[in-house]
């Protein structure tokens, strides 16, 4: 497709990301989570997903879904360099999705962790894969990541024992603004990555077919009573 | 000689994350469920005593003398209040307060609310708060939290009997099972054996909290309420209420040592034991006739260790019947048919409350589709309070 000359100006400087490999994890009520990397064409169901929880304002949704919803439109439009999206679905529905960017080759920022389906560590999954895809697949030497909900930096901050770097700032500061940040390093996911990381490849083909076509969550906990097709 | 006492109303919340709510108000949600059950409303100026049971709403929410706060969000004045606190033993405290009260004919009709909204607070907090209740200088100040001290517990066990990790598994999936049909229960997710036990990503996906306690084998933090009205039948009062009483046949409870090492086997817990044979000899019945029991399972660990010491099975041998089965829904023994505590949640206050509740829901042939005992005669409780060092049992019949 032709990009006009003005359009090409606005659009960040990319690189040719590694590919995230997809992975299968059997969760605790054994329903079978594929987590793949999404293609852009997909933007519209996972806006879609994101869209209803902007006004929940319990544990932070509306933050971490208006903040992910930009992330993701951004990535669409070409607005944002380097960012890749990964999502967790069963049987195709979007159980949880996460952002993040490659800055350059030793640094990558951790964007949102968005869990649609609670009470399975959806999260803790999404956000284990999405730090196995930095320093794993794209190579980088740390991830600098922020929280935004207590939830968040218990998970993040205290249960892997990232390094606050809070003390390093304005040199160094996380995108998201001006909240203390964090690091996870090569060597502290070499010590947590086999407590926290999991999932098995290749994915089998039948179980890879079911998460190829994305759908919406007609229900969310999040939202007592509301349905999407009601 | 006593009067016969029974339970006539029976109220509980949906146990969960209540924390953008004060606990006052998540405890009357359920005494109002209970007079609503009872008949009305209006059958709470009937009441001649209130008692109140909470571990630490201080701590948790800092507010106190929640007995008080509950009369008036009641509009109860001037009825007596008295909040009850004995750790997660307190909602059984409070009910045994409340059968005594009756029993001495200083009131024919008391109400009993336990209560505490504990996700008010980190769960590195929470945890800290529920270790206040071990001994201070030998063991919270030594850094000994509850679950440190299940791990260590359930570690002697499997080097003491041959119990594996796979068994613990198998009592917590048999709990969510049974909670996932709980209309109240915090967490209505069935687990799978092969997820948390057997499969390739069951190291992660059940991660040890402490070893070899993993995530399904210990409680969720939970908030959540629970009520009961109880009644001297013998009195004209009792024909106020719609619902026929389920009779407390037995309550009894009984201590052991504060600090866990001055006891001569760490895995013998003479509370429990002691407790139970008290309950018993007042029901006048045996281990055997029991038809379903609630057992308090803070840690998959001790709904065995407590199915042993009450004379289900022999020691060393109930997670022999857990694999057998015989302790599902439709086995010889129904243990923890509301998910327990370690799937239906564990407010703390609350706990021993709603596990009566249970037994008053199974008795009366309320228990959900699916998740209703057959035909039970007599149902029994334990709330386990400190590390096994002061519990109540309490064991209730359908006449």
């Amino acid at each position: 497709m032709a990009i006009d000359e003005l359009e090409k100006k606005l659009r960040p400087p990319e690189v040719q990301l590694a590919p995230y490999p997809s992975k299968v994890i059997t969760l605790a009520s054994g329903e079978l989570m594929v987590v793949r990397e999404c293609r852009r064409e997909e933007a519209g169901v996972l806006l879609g997903t994101v869209y209803p929880l902007l006004g929940v304002a319990k544990d932070f949704y509306d933050i971490v879904a208006a903040r992910m919803y930009n992330e993701i439109l951004a990535w669409f439009r070409y607005r944002i360099s380097n960012e890749f999206v990964l999502v967790g679905s069963i049987k195709g529905e979007i159980a949880g999705i996460v952002t993040s960017r490659h800055v350059d080759p030793k640094l990558g920022m951790s964007l949102h962790t968005l869990a649609i389906k609670r009470g399975l560590r959806v999260g803790a999954q999404l956000f284990a894969s999405k730090m196995e895809h930095h320093i794993e697949y794209l190579k980088e030497d740390e991830v600098w990541i922020v929280a935004e909900s207590p939830i968040g930096f218990k998970r993040w901050m205290i249960e892997y024992e990232l390094e606050d770097r809070s003390a390093q700032y304005p040199a160094v500061r996380h995108e998201l603004g001006g909240v203390p940040t964090y690091a996870l390093t090569r060597k502290l996911w070499d010590a947590v990555k086999s407590v926290k990381c999991t999932g098995t490849r290749p994915v089998p083909p039948e179980v890879l077919k079911t998460a190829s076509k994305l759908t919406m969550p007609n229900e969310y906990v999040q939202l007592p009573g509301w349905k999407r097709n009601a | 000689m006593a009067p016969r006492i029974g339970i006539v109303g029976a109220g509980h919340c949906r146990f969960g994350n209540s924390s953008d709510y004060d606990v006052v108000d998540v405890i009357a949600y359920s005494v109002n469920a209970a007079f609503r059950d009872a008949g009305g409303l209006n059958l709470r100026k009937e009441v001649d005593q209130v008692f109140v049971a909470n571990m630490a709403a201080g701590l948790f929410n800092r507010e106190t003398a929640l007995a008080s706060a509950v009369i008036s969000r009641m509009d109860m004045e001037p009825c007596p209040a008295e909040l009850v606190e004995n750790g997660p033993a307190s909602g059984a405290s409070a009910v045994k307060l409340g059968y005594m009260a009756i029993a001495s004919g200083m009131a024919d009709v008391v109400l009993v609310a336990g209560g505490e909204v504990m996700r008010s607070v980190t769960g590195w907090e929470s945890t800290d708060i529920v270790a206040t209740m071990a001994h201070k200088e030998a063991e919270y100040n030594m850094g000994l939290t509850l679950p440190g001290f299940a791990g260590m517990f359930t570690r002697l066990y499997m080097e003491r009997y041959g119990l594996t990790e796979r068994d613990l598994a198998l009592v917590a999936v048999k709990d969510h099972d049974n909670a996932a049909k709980n209309t109240y229960a915090h967490v209505q997710i069935p687990v799978t054996i092969d997820a948390i036990a057997d499969g390739p990503n069951a190291d992660v996906v059940n991660n040890y909290v402490a070893e070899p306690l993993r995530m399904y084998s210990t409680c969720p933090v939970t908030d959540g309420s629970a009520a009961l009205i109880l009644v001297n039948m013998d009195s004209p009062k009792a024909k106020l209420f719609k619902k026929k009483p389920i009779r407390i046949a037995g309550i009894a409870s009984a201590t052991d040592t504060h600090c866990v090492h001055n006891r001569k086997d760490p895995l013998v817990l003479d509370a429990v034991r002691l407790s139970a044979e008290k309950a018993y000899t007042m029901a006048g019945i045996g281990p055997k006739d029991i038809s379903f029991a609630e057992l308090h399972d803070a840690f998959v660990i001790f709904e065995l260790i407590v199915s042993e010491e009450v004379g289900f099975f022999e020691r060393g041998t109930s997670f022999l019947a857990v694999r057998k089965h015989e302790t599902d829904l439709n086995g010889r023994l129904p243990i923890n048919t509301s998910g327990g505590l370690k799937a239906k949640g564990h407010p703390v206050g609350a706990t021993g409350v709603s596990q009566i509740f249970e037994l008053v829901r199974q008795l009366r042939g309320e228990a959900e589709e699916g998740r209703q005992v057959k035909d039970p005669r007599y149902g029994m409780a334990v709330n386990f309070g400190g590390f096994g060092n002061n519990v109540v049992t309490t064991i209730l019949a359908r006449d």
